[in-house]
Order: C-alpha cells, then structure tokens, then sequence
C-alpha cells in the first residue's frame, strides 16, 4: 500500500528532459523523489542492471582541525560492518548478490559508486544502505585499517610521485586543507579515535550536500523509491564547507633531493573557475598546449621532438575551493633541467602569440567529434551526470557544449592566453637527482 | 595520461586477477577469414554509434630473437612514425581530426593497436590499419628520438619503482629458458643499442594479414564489417614465410629460487612467490579455470582464505593476496603476495602464508564461497557487456594466446562446473616450491630480516 502510494508520487513529480547529443542519444531525466531527494537518470533497459553513483560534497577537506585523515580511514571502514555484521558478513553478502560497492575520498567529494543486477536491487541497496547510514566502526576494524593506511604512508615517503605532488600542493594551497595530504600524517592518523571517526562520519555525509545519478535498468518511479529508501535517514550538514584559497606563485623551481634515476616535476599556477567566461576558450588553449594527446604542443616539443619524457599533460583544475592550472611530466636526471626549459618556452609562446588557426581548428574537430564517445557505457553515462551537477550543470548543457567549443575563436584564446597562462608564475616542484637544476 | 602503453602482466605484488569470464553466445559475436588468412571478429553493441576498432598481430615480446628485447613495444611506438603516404604523427591526427582516439599496447604474445571513432568513420580506420600493416616508412632521427621515449618510459615504469625492478628480477627467475624471463620493454642494455633495422626485421618477420586478427565492437553490422574489412585488407598479401609460433619450452625446475632486493627506496618490505603454472590451453581449460577459483578462494578480497587467516584472525599482515592469468601462450604463473604488519618480519609473514595456504589444501574449499565466486562471474559477464571494448580486448587477447572462439564460448560454462576437488587438486600440484621464486623486497636498513 505504502509503495504504491510513493510510486504515484514519485511519477508526479519526475521532470522529463532530453538530451540530445551531437549523435549519442542520452535521455536525462531530473527526478525528485517523493522525500526531495535529486537525481538525474539514464534509462537503458537493454542490461539488466544499474549503475548508481553518489557523491558528497566537502569530502575529505571536511577534516577537524588536527584530525587530518580521519574522512579517509573513516571512508575505508564503511565497509567494515553494520548492524550485526562484521567485516567479512557484509564482504560474504555483497558477494552473494553480486553487488560492487566502492567508496572513495578525495578533497572536494566523498564518491560512492555501485553496482548492481535488477534482480538484486532491494538486497543490494539494503547493504549499502547499512554502510552509509549505519556502520559501525569496531575498534579492531578501526586498528587494523589504520595500520593498513599507516603502510601507505611509509610507501609514499620514498615514492617520487607521492613526494613531488606532497609537496606542490603545499607550495600552492598552504594551510588550506588541499596543501596537505589526505591520509593525514603518521601523527595524525595514529592519534585517530573511534569519536574522530564518528565526526568525520557526521560532518561528511549528509543529505544536504549530495548529489546522485543512475543510469541502466531502472525506472523514475523505482529509483525515487529507492533514493528516499537508502539516503532518506541522512541527517543535514552542521559544519561549514571550507573557504577558497587563491593560488599565489611567483616563478622558480624547487628542488627536493632523492635518489632515483628518473626525476618528477609538478608545475603550475592559478587557473580559472568552470564558469568563468572564458573557461571555453581555456580549455580548447590547453587541448592545444597539453592535453597529452600527440598534436599538443607540450608532447610534441618535449617527447616527439626531443625524447626528452614518455608523457607530459598539463590541466585546468577549477576545484570547489580554488583555481589551477597544473602540468607534469617526469625526465632522466641528466635531462630534466632540458626538459623544463623547453616547457618554460612553450608557456612563454602561447602566452604571447596564442595558437594557430590551423591548431585551433583541429583542437575544435577532435574535442566536438571525441564528446559522444564519451556516452558509450552505462558506468560513464552515470559518472558523466553526476560530474555534470557537481559542476553545477543542466542537463541542457549537452546540447550546447559543442556549439561553446565552436565559438572559440582566434580572438578568444588570444585574450585567455594572456590571461592564463603567467610565465612570471610558473613554479616547478622537482623530485630526484636532477643535473645542473638547483632550487631557485 | 600517457599512451603507447605497454600491457604489463599482473603486478605481482599488488593485483588480484578478477575472474573475467567469456561468452561468445551471448556477447552477440560473429567471425570470418579472409583469403589472406586475416580473421575478423565482430562485437555488436548497437546502444551508442560508436566503434571501436583493433588490429591484434600475434607477435609479442616473446617472439622477440636473442638480444633485441624490447623491439615489439619499440615497433609498436614507431608505427605511428609514417608510411609511404602518411607522414609521421599523420595516423593520431587523421584520428583526432576525425573525433577519435587512438592508442596501442604489448604484451608478451601479442601487439595491438586501436581507435575509438563514431561509426562511420570505421572505413578510414581501416584503411589507414591496411596501410601501416604493409608500408611502414621509418626514418633515421626518428628511430633515435623515439629510442630516447621508451628509455623514459622505461624510467618511468621501472627504473623509479623499487616493486618493478622486483617484479622483473623475479620472473626472469622464474622462467630458466622461456622468453617470458625477458621483460616486455626490454633489458636497458639491450634497448639502448636497438636501431631502425631491428625494427624493420620485427615488422617484416610478423606482420601481416596473416598474423592478423581485426576487433570490430560497437555499433555495426557484421555484413558491412566484412565488406569494408575485404575492401581495405583483402588485397595484402600474406606472408608465406611465416613461420608457426613455436617458442622453446621450460627444462624440469628442480630447484627453488629464493632472492632479496634491497632498495632504500623501500618503505614498506613485502614477500612475493611465484609458481611456474600452467595456462588456458585450447580444448583443454579445467585446470586453468581451477587455478583461477584457487587464486579467487585465497586471496581474491576480503573474504577470501590469506586475508581471513593473515589480516583477520591474526594480525600478521596489512594485506595479502594471490594471482593467477590463464590468458597466455604459453606457462603462466600462479602467485602470493605478504605485506607483513609493523614488526612482522618477511621470514614470518612467508612462513604464515605457507602454514595458511598448507590450511586450505588440507581443509578443503569453502563450497559456500565458491558458490559466492561463481554467481559473481555470472554477474560478471552480465556488468561486461556494458563495456564493449574490454570485450574486445578480451577477444583479442584471447585469440593471440592460443585459444580459439569456441574455447573463449565455452569458458564460463567450464567456470561454473569445476568441482571443489578440482580445485584442491589443481592448488596442490601448482604449489610446488621446486617450480617456484620467493622475493623479499625490503628497505637498505631491514636486512636482517633476510637472513
């Protein structure tokens, strides 16, 4: 009686909209269900299962003052009981049904995706429904989990990877919880409470700052159903979001000494925000710079030209809480400080001169023609819409991306490169044995 | 992020082989030979209007001769470098200026090179794959600068990674005379001196149409597959010297191996075995299917016997596993993975790995879970058809190791219907310590634990 009733309302206030993609066929529909909860559905009825994504914002950036890691082991332990399960009781039903759950941190959003057969629908979202809302966050699960991030840690110590990108998001962002890392620390994290795991729970995962997508087997009506169902019972945020952090660099290189034979290089400065007006014109300029496909500048000049790297890509990051324009690639330490010179000079050039008509027209035809193929799968039309409404998207934007790609023009990317790309503020972050390159 | 990738087998010591079962009747396949001899496979998956497209040559770093390894992923880095008619870096930007993507990989028995593309831009892809088949164009400088690429990658890959400089030293261990002891980039020494000559010999040597097998996943029928296939591939010529794929095989292994690599760029030490182990042979797959549950019983996630026994009952790691590939030519290898916890030495955490696996061959299988790993390989081949270029990619790697359609169609049925005592069977003959490598891998300041 009571599913009925909720069925009918959820049919009512379901919002139809279609997408129509350059030639991918993806029908969005924005739903809300019965108890308020937003999602935005893909329909497919052709594979008898559903891909449902869950995002929380605040992630691991919602770590207390001194309890940096506590949003990621607290993250790692969903899984390790609720109710009277154990661990392995939750491990054994999940494989029983075939249900995939995974749960991950980073520092703008806690990211839950699952999986899962139509047949299996009510069991499976019973279980995640415990883990979100109810773990219970045993000691010993707590003790051993920690020990495993503990290890992870120590690895990253002597990683040149993990120690280049340490450090430059220290440089870049500060005291701002993305200057550090979000495991946390050996200190911190050995000092982790049951209580500390409780808040970070409390203050992460809330109804107010979630955003959900499904795509595959299931309808409106039952996904409204299932939404009120698993995430109903979140309580509401207390805590605030953290402030936004402006980038401030001024140019230089930064040395960090270990011995390994390749060296790592981070570089970067402050970047624009996604809705900024000239994010368009940015994001072809970067196609074009280092997007790390052959035709960019950067993996031309650096790896076809001279073999100086395997790869080299550089990105815009409009995160939640600031802006950056990143690159990285890694070189032999006796061919590194070649390589960097080389990646000086390209920023310089686009900086001053922008790009060429001939470069900005096959940029245009390969990201309008490339953006379909993205829609190729029921796991990343769900990723796709989920990213979308972090982004603060509609569902419209589909329609119009392609057209916003195609009114770049010249003029555009010569005033955005000038704007973004600042040569006097490119800060490079070196990790390894590099020769003739000092810290300056 | 980066692309020319080379396929590395499972990184010993931090992958657990995912059952990935196959199913030729429901993945909606069909196949054809062309004159030539080259085999075109066909995957439809109608929900978007994309395909993509593969061409899998069945020569891999294994098929490599003495003293050039690493000369099957150099060639497949310098076939992008030109033909008689495209100019080098004219292949990507054909595909990008037409939306796609394109990339390639190797592995030890094959090399294949892909595109992602809308559906009807198949035609140019093809016969942009029938052009670089027969007439590559390699100049000097670009062989060179290119060389320089693959020692970075080859930095990148290896070089910088204590586990992967472990991992090689380990498996040419483990093979005494099989070039699977080779690794798939190549020895340093030997790709520093490898020129565009060596390049050619590869590229006349192994392909050819009649080496060749062509994926088509995605949005397409199999009648206009195989016309536009006969229209851009049916005129090369086969190779008539080609040679059957016949590798030297392994002598009795009489002896175990046991080795310690000292690093001080290690931070966290662990143990890793490895058994010589048999693969997924044509017409005969019961045991490597057996040896894929064995692996899933012990180690694949949190319920399995390593991690119950090693992270559960007793604290004497941080993570445990095994692995197992039964896709290849020719013998595989079956492995076990220890991250000792914090005062754990790696002489104990082997030794509890040891009693934990002696446990479960004397215990028997857990019939409940193996009855959990076989409906999720049921789920499996249900999840995997949203993802129609693994699909592909399972084909090809499939049919460059030596199996057939009907062997790719029959193996989730086979999955299913192993028996416990299979399964304990197939464990005890693949724990033969005389077949085997055991690798401490371990930080400069730990070598007392070594012994």
């Amino acid at each position: 009686m009571i599913m009925q009733k909720l069925l009918m309302r959820a049919v009512l206030l379901t919002l139809v909209l279609t997408s129509h993609v350059a030639q991918a066929d993806v029908k969005i529909q924005e739903i809300t269900s019965p108890g308020g909860i937003k999602a935005w559905l893909s329909e497919e009825t052709s594979i008898p299962f559903v891909a449902l994504e869950l995002r929380f914002k605040g992630g691991a950036s919602m770590d207390r003052p001194g309890k940096r890691g506590a949003v990621n082991l607290m993250t790692a332990l969903l899984v390790e009981g609720t109710g009277d399960m154990d661990a392995r009781d939750f491990a054994a039903a999940s494989e029983a049904i075939a249900a995939q759950f995974s749960y991950d941190v980073g520092g703008d959003t806690l990211s839950i995706s699952a999986r899962f057969l139509t047949e299996k629908t009510e069991e499976s979202m019973a279980l995640l429904r415990g883990s979100i809302l109810a773990p219970n966050f045993p000691q010993d699960a707590i003790d051993r989990v920690r020990a495993q991030v503990l290890s992870g840690l120590a690895s990253d110590t002597t990683d040149p990877n993990a120690k280049a990108r340490a450090r430059f998001n220290e440089v870049i962002y500060g005291d701002h919880p993305y200057g550090s890392v979000l495991d946390g620390t050996v200190e911190t994290v050995s000092a982790l409470t049951r209580e500390d795991i409780q808040n970070a729970h409390r203050d992460t995962l809330v109804k107010d700052r979630l955003y959900v997508s499904a795509a595959g087997d299931i309808s409106a009506e039952e996904l409204g159903v299932l939404l009120d169902k698993l995430l109903g019972d979140l309580p509401l945020s207390e805590r605030p979001l953290p402030d936004h952090v402006q980038i401030e660099t001024t140019a230089g290189i930064e040395v960090v000494e270990f011995d390994t034979p390749q060296s790592v290089a981070i570089f970067g400065h402050k970047g624009i925000t996604r809705h900024d007006p000239d994010f368009f014109p940015a994001y072809v300029l970067n196609e074009i710079l280092g997007s790390g496909g052959f035709e960019a500048r950067l993996m031309h000049e650096v790896r076809e030209k001279r073999g100086l790297t395997y790869g080299i890509y550089s990105y815009l990051s409009p995160r939640d809480y600031a802006e950056g324009y990143f690159g990285s690639f890694s070189s032999a330490n006796d061919r590194i400080a070649q390589a960097i010179e080389v990646v000086k000079e390209e920023w310089t050039k686009a900086a001053e001169n922008g790009v060429t008509e001939e470069e900005l027209e096959a940029a245009k035809t390969y990201l309008t023609g490339a953006y379909a193929l993205r829609f190729d799968s029921n796991a990343a039309i769900a990723r796709i819409m989920v990213g979308m409404q972090q982004d603060d998207l509609t569902p419209e934007y589909i329609n119009t991306r392609n057209a916003n790609i195609e009114a770049v023009t010249m003029e555009d990317i010569r005033r955005t490169a000038a704007r973004i790309l600042r040569p006097d503020e490119l800060y490079f972050v070196v990790v390894g044995h590099p020769e003739g390159l000092m810290t300056q | 992020m980066t692309t020319r990738i080379t396929s590395w087998l499972a990184g010993a010591a931090t992958l657990a082989i995912l059952a990935t079962p196959l199913t030729a009747a429901q993945d909606n396949v069909s196949s054809f030979v062309l004159d030539n001899g080259l085999e075109l496979v066909v995957i439809e998956d109608h929900r978007a209007p994309v395909v993509v497209h593969m061409v899998w040559y069945r020569a891999g770093a294994a098929d490599e001769a003495p003293g050039v390894s690493g000369i099957a992923h150099f060639l497949e880095h310098l076939m992008f470098k030109g033909t008689d008619t495209l100019a080098p870096g004219e292949f990507s930007k054909t595909v990008a200026a037409n939306g796609g993507s394109d990339n390639a990989f190797t592995s030890f028995d094959y090399t294949a090179y892909f595109q992602t593309v809308a559906a009807d831009r198949l035609d140019l892809m093809m016969q942009m794959e029938a052009d670089r088949m027969v007439n590559l164009q390699l100049a000097e400088h670009e062989v060179l600068t290119e060389r320089d690429v693959i020692l970075e990658e080859r930095n990148q890959r290896t070089e910088n990674d204590p586990g992967a400089l472990n991992r090689e030293q380990q498996t040419a261990a483990l093979y005494m005379n099989h070039p699977y002891g080779v690794p798939i980039i190549g020895w340093r020494h030997e790709m520093e001196q490898l020129d565009r000559q060596d390049a050619l010999n590869f590229y006349e040597e192994f392909y050819a149409p009649n080496n060749a097998i062509v994926i088509v996943a995605g949005d397409v029928n199999p009648d206009e597959a195989l016309a536009l296939a006969q229209d851009n591939y049916g005129m090369l010529p086969a190779n008539a010297d080609l040679a059957p794929r016949e590798r030297v095989s392994e002598p009795p292994q009489l002896a175990e191996r046991r080795m310690t690599f000292t690093d001080p760029r290690v931070a966290q030490p662990y143990v890793v075995r490895t058994y010589l182990a048999p693969e997924r042979d044509s017409g005969a797959q019961r045991q490597a299917a057996a040896l894929q549950l064995f692996a899933e019983l012990l180690g694949g996630g949190q319920t399995a016997a390593l991690p119950q026994a090693l992270q559960f009952d007793t604290q004497v790691a941080v993570y445990s596993s095994a692995f197992y590939r039964g896709l290849s030519l020719d013998d595989t290898s079956f492995g076990l993975v220890v991250v000792p916890a914090e005062g754990v030495s790696l002489t104990e955490a082997e030794d509890a790995m040891d009693a934990a696996v002696a446990a479960y061959l004397d215990a028997g299988v857990d019939e409940a879970h193996l009855e959990r790993i076989k409906f999720q390989l049921k789920a499996a081949q249900i999840y995997e058809r949203d993802n129609v270029s693994s699909m592909a990619r399972r084909y090809g790697a499939a049919l460059t190791s030596g199996l057939t359609l009907d062997d790719i169609e029959a193996w989730p049925e086979i999955l299913q219907s192993i028996t416990p005592e299979e399964i304990i069977a197939a464990g005890r003959r693949v724990v033969n310590r005389k077949a085997s490598v055991t690798s401490y891998l371990q930080g400069a300041d730990s070598a007392e634990v070594s012994q």
